[in-house]
């Protein structure tokens, strides 16, 4: 068709069409969110029921005896779950669908049953795989129709656990100190008096001695790049996915800082490679390759 | 069996898109030309398959007689289906002795509506039909159910189509068939015209058989009722050099060598098959038109032809054409 439709083929208000005793109680028990299969004279349930045994041709009738007053049927609760037997992807809805998003067809052989029933299943795509477990969504709003069946979903098997407490933080002494220095674009370390290692941030005491550091200096902002990682997973604080974190020693320093590393191709970054900070909004935006003077 | 055999067949140079042709006049050139081929201007019997939904207009097949001329009155009857399903009624009145001719027509415009949909119209109206399950999503689970090279399907189809000048010119291989507008006939006779006609395909065997209709009632990586129509159909009692099978979907070939029992040098759709142009209601027609050209046209000595309906290949017809009565 391949234009928009001159003619439309349309019953108003659609067929009503009778369901016979065992159509109808499948729909029923829909309605009332159950599922039920009909037992065959063979021990087979099939779902969805039906007046007859396919593989016969049988009525499913128990009590064959036309004379009876009501015909008698084996209805077998099965489900609500099941095992996904085959299924097929559907990338774009039709809009007759069951789900407006891509979905799977799947032949799902609900617990008890010994056929299969035809249904939609909402799930990821990575997620679909055959003797998958799916059970049923169903309609708040059921009429007893095989839609009253939303479509299945699969089983429970994590959980979404949030986390959330607040709090107010300071830096701390020296690290206070040392952003302060930052928003005047310096780097501030401390050597410490014993052991003579220059750190980076500026710190208090020494983490290998103990000694109380007194002297303050300034180290960088050039440096050297001693080892980094690309990094593939998305971070506020970059600016792109791959980023490059990198360790850095600053010049005079004697320990690394890690900072981000920008303004350069990921696959282009070495070790010992020289870079310099560059700073923006009072604090070091990232570092980028040292331009040759 | 009284023998039956076809004596002529024709069909349209099928096209992806409407020509602008209505049913009628679709027809009316595969009539004339299976009248010339034959030497038949009427017959004793008519019997066309068609599909009203995909005009979306009913009683379709009525309108389509005017391409007969179907006056004074003919016997003439019409089956909502393939019209390889028309040939089988055309071949069981045959049998009846009193008439010697039938014609078969089967036609199709998939492109004026939604195939896909139309054919969930077919699907039972209280399990299936609501949830708007189309052709190709209950081809879909099948497939998954399926083990093959589907893709070698598509390859070889689409390779063997090169050489025929009725088929769709797609520009590569497809595991679905195209959507297509088109038409075929075929002329049978028995009886006294049977003399004096060198050109015939006798059909030697001709059965259909049905599956349920529910698809997950059946194990779908099999045709328990393709396989029973033909073994009531004789395939398994001679050689078969071609077989024409009514695959829609590249999957279905995989079900259906195995369900015939084909042996491995078969060779197995060489007019490209549904794959290369499927004008939905003449598609099974054609398979069986195709095979017996291969039989008239000395390529095959036995062949085997395929007719389906239904969801899955649910209702399967096996017909062995033959050289030999």
């Amino acid at each position: 068709m391949p234009s928009e439709p001159n003619h439309v083929l349309e019953f108003p208000g659609g067929y009503t069409r009778s369901t016979g005793p065992v159509i109808g109680r499948f729909l029923t028990e829909l309605r009332a969110g159950r599922i039920v299969g009909v037992r065959t004279a063979a021990r087979k349930v099939l779902v969805p029921p039906l007046e007859y045994d396919p593989a016969t041709g049988e009525p499913t009738l128990t009590t064959p005896d036309q004379t009876s007053p009501e015909p008698s049927y084996d209805f077998v609760e099965v489900g609500p779950a099941g095992t996904v037997r085959e299924w097929t992807w559907v990338e774009e809805p039709r809009k007759n669908h069951p789900l407006d998003r891509p979905f799977a067809w799947a032949l799902i052989r609900l617990d008890g049953a010994d056929t299969s029933l035809v249904h939609a299943v909402d799930a990821p795509v990575k997620a679909m795989r055959t003797g998958m477990r799916v059970w049923p969504r169903w309609r708040s709003d059921r009429v007893g129709s095989i839609t009253d069946l939303e479509c299945f979903v699969p089983e429970v098997s994590t959980i979404v656990a949030t986390v959330r407490t607040e709090y107010t933080v300071t830096p701390g002494a020296a690290l206070a100190r040392y952003l302060d220095a930052l928003t005047r674009e310096v780097f501030l370390a401390g050597r410490c008096p014993t052991c003579e290692s220059v750190y980076v941030p500026y710190r208090l005491s020494c983490p290998q001695c103990g000694s109380v550091i007194e002297e303050e200096l300034e180290v960088g902002p050039a440096g050297t790049v001693t080892t980094f990682a690309i990094n593939n997973l998305p971070d506020p604080r970059a600016p792109q996915v791959p980023f490059v974190s990198a360790y850095i020693l600053l010049d005079g320093a004697d320990t690394p800082i890690i900072a981000l590393l920008s303004e350069i191709p990921s696959d282009q970054v070495t070790e010992g490679m020289r870079v310099r900070a560059v700073f923006e909004g009072g604090t070091v935006k990232w570092f980028a390759p040292e331009r040759e003077a | 069996m009284r023998p039956v055999a076809v004596a002529a067949f024709a069909q349209t140079t099928h096209t992806d898109h409407d020509t602008g042709l209505a049913e009628a006049e679709l027809i009316l050139p595969v009539i004339r030309a299976v009248r010339e081929q034959s030497g038949l201007t009427e017959f004793g019997f008519t019997c066309s398959g068609s599909c009203d939904y995909l005009a979306g207009a009913p009683f379709s097949f009525v309108s389509a007689l005017d391409a007969l001329g179907a006056w004074p009155p003919i016997q003439e009857s019409h089956v909502e289906m393939d019209a390889a399903f028309a040939l089988y009624e055309a071949w069981v009145r045959l049998q009846h002795g009193d008439v010697d001719s039938a014609l078969v027509y089967g036609f199709g415009k998939s492109s004026m509506g939604d195939l896909r949909e139309i054919m969930t119209l077919q699907l039972d109206p209280y399990y299936l039909a609501p949830l708007g399950l189309d052709q190709l999503s209950y081809a879909g689970l099948q497939r998954s159910a399926v083990k093959g090279d589907f893709p070698a399907v598509a390859r070889r189809s689409w390779e063997s189509a090169q050489t025929n000048p009725y088929a769709l010119k797609l520009p590569e291989p497809v595991e679905t068939a195209p959507i297509t507008d088109g038409a075929a006939a075929i002329v049978l006779v028995a009886g006294d015209l049977l003399q004096d006609r060198t050109n015939l395909a006798y059909i030697t065997g001709i059965a259909h058989r049905i599956d349920p209709h529910y698809p997950g009632m059946r194990d779908l990586t099999r045709s328990a009722s393709a396989a029973a129509a033909a073994t009531a159909a004789g395939v398994g009692k001679g050689p078969v050099d071609v077989a024409e099978l009514h695959v829609q979907f590249a999957h279905e070939e995989i079900v259906l060598a195995e369900a015939l029992g084909l042996p491995a040098g078969t060779v197995v759709n060489p007019s490209g098959g549904p794959l290369a142009a499927n004008p939905v209601m003449a598609t099974g027609l054609i398979r069986i038109g195709e095979a017996a050209s291969r039989v008239m046209d000395g390529t095959a000595a036995r062949a085997v032809a395929h007719a389906t309906s239904g969801p899955c290949l649910q209702h399967n017809l096996v017909a062995v054409l033959s050289r030999e009565s």
